[in-house]
């Protein structure tokens, strides 16, 4: 998936404030345990790209950053409230979050405009128009103002996911977790929605990526981690992560996955 | 000319189309009328010989109905007389004089004559309330649905039940009857059974074990008892544990009883709708920093609700129906003032109950089929204008 992404050298140097910071963290689905001692800190302006094979936690980890998920051990600690069974920090971290999804997840109901405008009006409490303004900017941003009064249901789903994206950042999120944002799309929809997401990093959004799309975790990653089996198996920034993988499993990954 | 040649050449002859095909209308035996007919009602011997033999159970039904409902029934008569058959009037059919007669009995009942402008009004505030609300298009449905859940039934019932302090004079419920009973708790059992139903409904889902076990306890009890039993306790239990002073009237009873009953039914109506909404949806909106009762409000209930209004009307219908059950516990409704009516001597005849039991199968067939009806509509309205569901 490299065709024409070269290297950002203009990538912004991440700030030192962490955002996200994991520690010790574990989480078990039944007797599963799906999270083993994941350690994590993403810092302001940072780009990580979480890759490895299906069932090893890659999900499971970014939905627990926004307690979409629960953990059972360690501390997560999000723009510097820490996620407890508090019901308020978990919605002061929610809003502070935003998140795509693999299923891109639109409101049927609502149109493109409406889907945008949701929580900044019911959870920032703005005013409709100025809410209506802001999402016009940030579909402007993703390039689909012209379909902001449509249904999600008459998008194509590249389009869908770009409304996605800029229904997330209408909340101005401290940080950004994507959820294999490409997966479900068809191979022609999937540059789109990189191309978009590309542009975020070159204006220095923190994100957080679970995604298979090498190429785009060589030009804009500050670092590729590599889960299996609950852990972090590797993380590297990217010329060394591809180029002089350390790790077996990961050595066993690249070859399967760049064929 | 090489093997390989030959073959390409043979596929390109037979595969490849030269021209361009232009769009032809369909062949005459697909079009008008005759297409629809042969396609639908006469494509082979089986399906036309069903469709005469159809046509003419219809056309007898059609006709017996007719006969009886126009062309034999009396019109005109003071009493029984008139519809009793005789030598020059020999096939009699629907006994019109005595439905006219009684027409006010079958709508207030026993309430007192002068008062029944209050249920006049009562039906036409009811109208415009329902109008308002259904109407997808009418002006201010926010304001329509305050007059309609707020407003209505506070009026109403200072209407109906009376306040001295308004120059209203009390009306026992007692004497209340007719299709006012039959409208009062139909609207009372729809109007409390689906936000109750929807809560039950949500507490069901509910990751708190207290309210999931309320819930699912409540419904499934309600369930599993017949709507007349569940009357019957309302009626002669509630009072064992209630003092004298506080136990309330007969008919009130009665509305709570159907009121809870159909509120377990339209909570398993709307789980089915909240079960067909993707887990990605609630995930979505808790993401964005939704709290519960927003989410559920803006994001899962509105489409939920709009999968399940087939089966929303479906249950709305039976409850308009199994209000008749009513009568069990001396209440007149519509039916039992029926009842009483046609057992009347002054119009003893042999087609005067068959004429009230006619007056009352309109009646709920007229309010039942509406019902079908404008759901119909609102379902092809929802499905228009592309936004169906993923």
């Amino acid at each position: 998936m490299s065709d024409g992404l070269t290297r950002a050298t203009t990538v912004p140097p991440p700030e030192s404030k962490p955002v996200v910071e994991l520690i010790g963290v574990h989480k078990w689905f039944g007797a599963f345990h799906v999270l083993r001692d994941i350690n994590m800190t993403v810092r302001r302006g940072e780009r990580i790209v979480i890759c490895g094979p299906s069932g090893g936690g890659k999900s499971t980890l970014i939905r627990c950053i926004n307690a979409i998920e629960r953990h059972q051990q360690g501390r997560i600690i999000v723009n510097g409230v820490e996620l407890t069974s508090d019901l308020k920090r978990i919605d002061e971290v929610r809003r502070e979050v935003g998140m795509v999804f693999q299923q891109f997840n639109l409101f049927p109901h609502l149109t493109v405009l409406e889907n945008c405008t949701l929580a900044p009006i019911w959870v920032r409490k703005m005013p409709k128009a100025q809410a209506e303004e802001l999402a016009m900017q940030y579909l402007a941003r993703v390039r689909i103002p012209e379909q902001a009064n449509k249904y999600p249901a008459q998008l194509s789903g590249g389009q869908q996911q770009r409304v996605a994206i800029a229904r997330a950042l209408c909340m101005s999120p401290k940080v950004m977790l994507f959820d294999e944002p490409t997966s479900a799309l068809d191979p022609e929809m999937v540059k789109e929605v990189l191309d978009t997401m590309v542009e975020l990093a070159l204006d220095g959004t923190t994100m957080i990526v679970v995604s298979h799309e090498m190429g785009f975790a060589r030009q804009v990653a500050n670092r590729v981690v590599l889960m299996d089996e609950g852990q972090i198996v590797e993380a590297n920034v990217p010329e060394e992560f591809f180029t002089h993988p350390q790790h077996e499993r990961t050595k066993l990954f690249l070859s399967q996955i760049l064929r | 000319m090489t093997t390989a040649e030959g073959e390409h050449a043979i596929a390109e002859a037979a595969f490849v189309q030269r021209a361009q095909v232009t769009a032809l209308p369909p062949p005459l035996a697909m079009r008008g009328v005759w297409g629809w007919l042969r396609a639908n009602l006469f494509s082979s011997w089986f399906n036309f010989w069903l469709t005469v033999c159809m046509l003419a159970l219809l056309g007898w039904i059609a006709y017996v109905l007719t006969e009886f409902l126009f062309l034999d029934a009396v019109w005109t008569g003071s009493d029984r007389n008139a519809c009793l058959a005789s030598e020059q009037h020999r096939g009699i059919g629907a006994c019109w004089p005595f439905v006219w007669e009684r027409l006010n009995y079958f709508t207030y009942g026993s309430y007192p004559i002068p008062q029944r402008w209050r249920v006049d009004v009562f039906f036409a505030i009811l109208a415009i309330g329902v109008v308002w609300l259904l109407w997808l298009d009418a002006p201010r449905r926010d304001i329509g649905a305050f007059y309609f859940f707020i407003v209505l039934p506070i009026a109403s019932f200072i209407l109906l039940h009376g306040a001295p302090m308004l120059g209203l004079t009390r009306v026992d419920t007692a004497l209340w009857g007719g299709v006012l009973v039959t409208i009062v708790v139909a609207a009372v059992g729809i109007v409390v059974s689906l936000p109750l139903g929807i809560l039950l409904a949500l507490g069901r889902r509910s990751h708190m074990p207290a309210v999931r076990l309320f819930s699912v306890i409540f419904i499934e009890f309600v369930r599993g008892v017949p709507l007349i039993t569940v009357l019957f306790m309302a009626s002669v239990m509630l009072p064992l544990f209630l003092s004298e002073d506080w136990s309330p009237d007969k008919l009130l009873r009665a509305l709570i009883g159907i009121a809870l009953f159909a509120s377990a039914y339209m909570a398993e109506v709307v789980r089915a709708g909240l079960l067909a909404i993707p887990r990605g949806q609630d995930e979505a909106a808790t993401a964005l920093g939704l709290r519960f009762w927003p989410r559920m409000r803006l994001v899962i209930l509105p489409q939920a609700l709009r999968v399940t209004i087939p089966n929303i009307v479906n249950t709305t219908i039976g409850l308009f129906k199994d209000t008749t059950l009513v009568f069990i516990v001396g209440i007149f409704d519509l039916l039992r003032t029926i009842e009483v009516a046609r057992i009347d001597p002054k119009w003893a005849a042999p087609v005067t109950s068959t004429t009230g039991y006619a007056v009352a199968a309109m009646f709920y067939f007229v309010f039942c089929y509406s019902m079908s009806r404008y759901a119909r509509h609102m379902e092809l309205r929802l499905s228009a204008g592309g936004r169906g569901r993923r």
